[in-house]
């Protein structure tokens, strides 16, 4: 086994760190607002975060092993309808183009909740409808807005008739394991995303099973790590969930709700959040609050994309590759 | 002597008035329900705290381009997901101290004192 990871974003220059430098912040700090631009590679060997130009690297490692590629899109606010952005069916119909002509097929989709903006079921019609033509299999775990008024009712009644608990579910692909995770209910005033107990014990046993060299793929869409507890942008019981992952080589925590990409990397652990289908939100604590953002009509799909996840099995690599819909 | 008597003539019609709108606010005291608004606003009630007397009515307006969700913490009351310029009203009988929040943005949170 190696510690050896690799990430890929694309970067417009707003990655502001010397990353051939010895002295990188270890505990993590690959901010990167990938928005748009050329790409670069990153490669983190023993924490050391190193960048090369985006290509061969990953080209190469596809060629080996047994190969897993998904999609993470995010947040498409399907019902959405505001300056910010009018029209949420264009942009994410822009998204599976983006899918469709990917050079790798991906072996299926997940999508990081928000998928409605208010939980109708026209709403989540217009999405699987649109979803259905990149004929691949999607996994959904709910967003805030997707369980407005039945406590997720539906939302399960759609997608998990055999989920655990508010939704939470698991399943294995190509040699990695996947969890998704709800932490949008049975919120607490005052408070931030939250797991719940009984979720966290079905983690702890879910997570039992799962060999140590296995590569832990946990999905769910308030990022489970603090990015802003101002504006509600972590989850509060989410360092009990990564205890439960310390053991593993190789972890993924993809996330949604902040509509912008954020990476950061801990230990054996890497955090990604994906952009918005639907319209961006300011980099934290810029600007008034969290909500939708307007830019101008020509910069919308700039900031708007979808996450290529790339696995090669015997190298225990992972390789994330954000797009922009431009 | 024109001037002064219009000017009188105005303040006659101002007490006329004055008193007409205090009758009637008497006449019909016991039955009116104050109607307070407390807008949501950047992910924000405002005001944060509001006080009221017994009997009102409470309405939250959503001026977000997302939506909020009102749910008292005790679970007294709970709004449906109200989008943008939808409103939800509740009407407070007892006197006590009411914390609620937004089931959906547990971070906003806000305070209605019943006198």
């Amino acid at each position: 086994m190696t510690d050896h990871k690799k990430f890929v974003t694309t970067a417009s220059g707003v990655i502001q760190h010397d990353h051939n430098h010895d002295g990188i912040d270890r505990r993590g700090f690959l901010k990167c607002m990938a928005w748009a631009g050329t790409g670069a590679v990153f490669v983190a060997e023993a924490g050391v975060l190193k960048s090369t130009a985006l290509g061969a690297e990953v080209g190469s490692s596809r060629k080996h092993g047994n190969r897993l590629s998904f999609v993470q899109i995010s947040d498409s606010h399907m019902g959405f309808n505001k300056p910010a952005n009018p029209d949420v069916v264009g942009t994410l119909k822009a998204a599976v183009d983006k899918i469709n002509a990917l050079p790798d097929s991906p072996d299926f989709i997940l999508h990081t909740g928000d998928i409605t903006h208010l939980s109708t079921p026209e709403q989540f019609d217009t999405v699987d409808q649109i979803l259905k033509s990149t004929n691949k299999e999607v996994f959904f775990v709910p967003g805030e807005h997707d369980v407005l008024n039945d406590d997720g009712a539906m939302f399960r009644e759609r997608y998990f008739k055999n989920s655990k608990g508010s939704g939470w579910y698991s399943f294995d692909k190509n040699g990695a394991h996947f969890v998704g995770l709800v932490n949008v209910m049975n919120l607490k005033a005052g408070g931030l995303g939250n797991l719940g107990h009984e979720q966290l014990e079905w983690l702890e046993d879910d997570l039992r099973a799962v060999k140590h060299s296995t590569p832990v793929v946990v999905f769910a869409h308030i990022p489970l790590w603090t990015v802003y507890p101002q504006w509600g942008w972590g989850t509060d019981d989410g360092a009990q969930a990564l205890s439960y992952l310390k053991k593993f080589g190789s972890v993924t925590v993809l996330n949604g709700h902040i509509h912008q990409t954020m990476q950061k990397v801990e230990g054996n652990v890497t955090f990604h959040t994906a952009c918005s289908t639907a319209f961006p939100q300011p980099a934290p604590g810029k600007g008034e609050g969290p909500g939708p953002m307007k830019v101008p009509a020509d910069q919308l799909r700039k900031v708007l994309g979808i996450t290529d996840v790339n696995y090669v099995q015997r190298r225990h690599a992972l390789a994330l590759v954000d797009s922009s819909l431009a | 002597m024109l001037n002064t008597r219009t000017v009188l003539f105005a303040l006659g019609s101002l007490a006329l008035t004055l008193a007409l709108v205090l009758h009637s606010r008497t006449a019909t005291g016991q039955a009116a329900q104050p109607t307070t608004e407390i807008k949501v606003d950047n992910f924000t009630f405002s005001p944060e705290t509001l006080t009221v007397p017994a009997n009102s009515t409470v309405t939250w307006t959503n001026k977000d381009d997302v939506p909020h969700v009102i749910a008292s913490t005790d679970g007294l009351f709970r709004s449906k997901g109200l989008d943008t310029d939808d409103h939800y009203s509740f009407k407070f009988t007892k006197p006590g101290t009411y914390n609620y929040f937004c089931s959906i943005h547990p971070k906003m949170t806000g305070k209605i004192v019943v006198q």
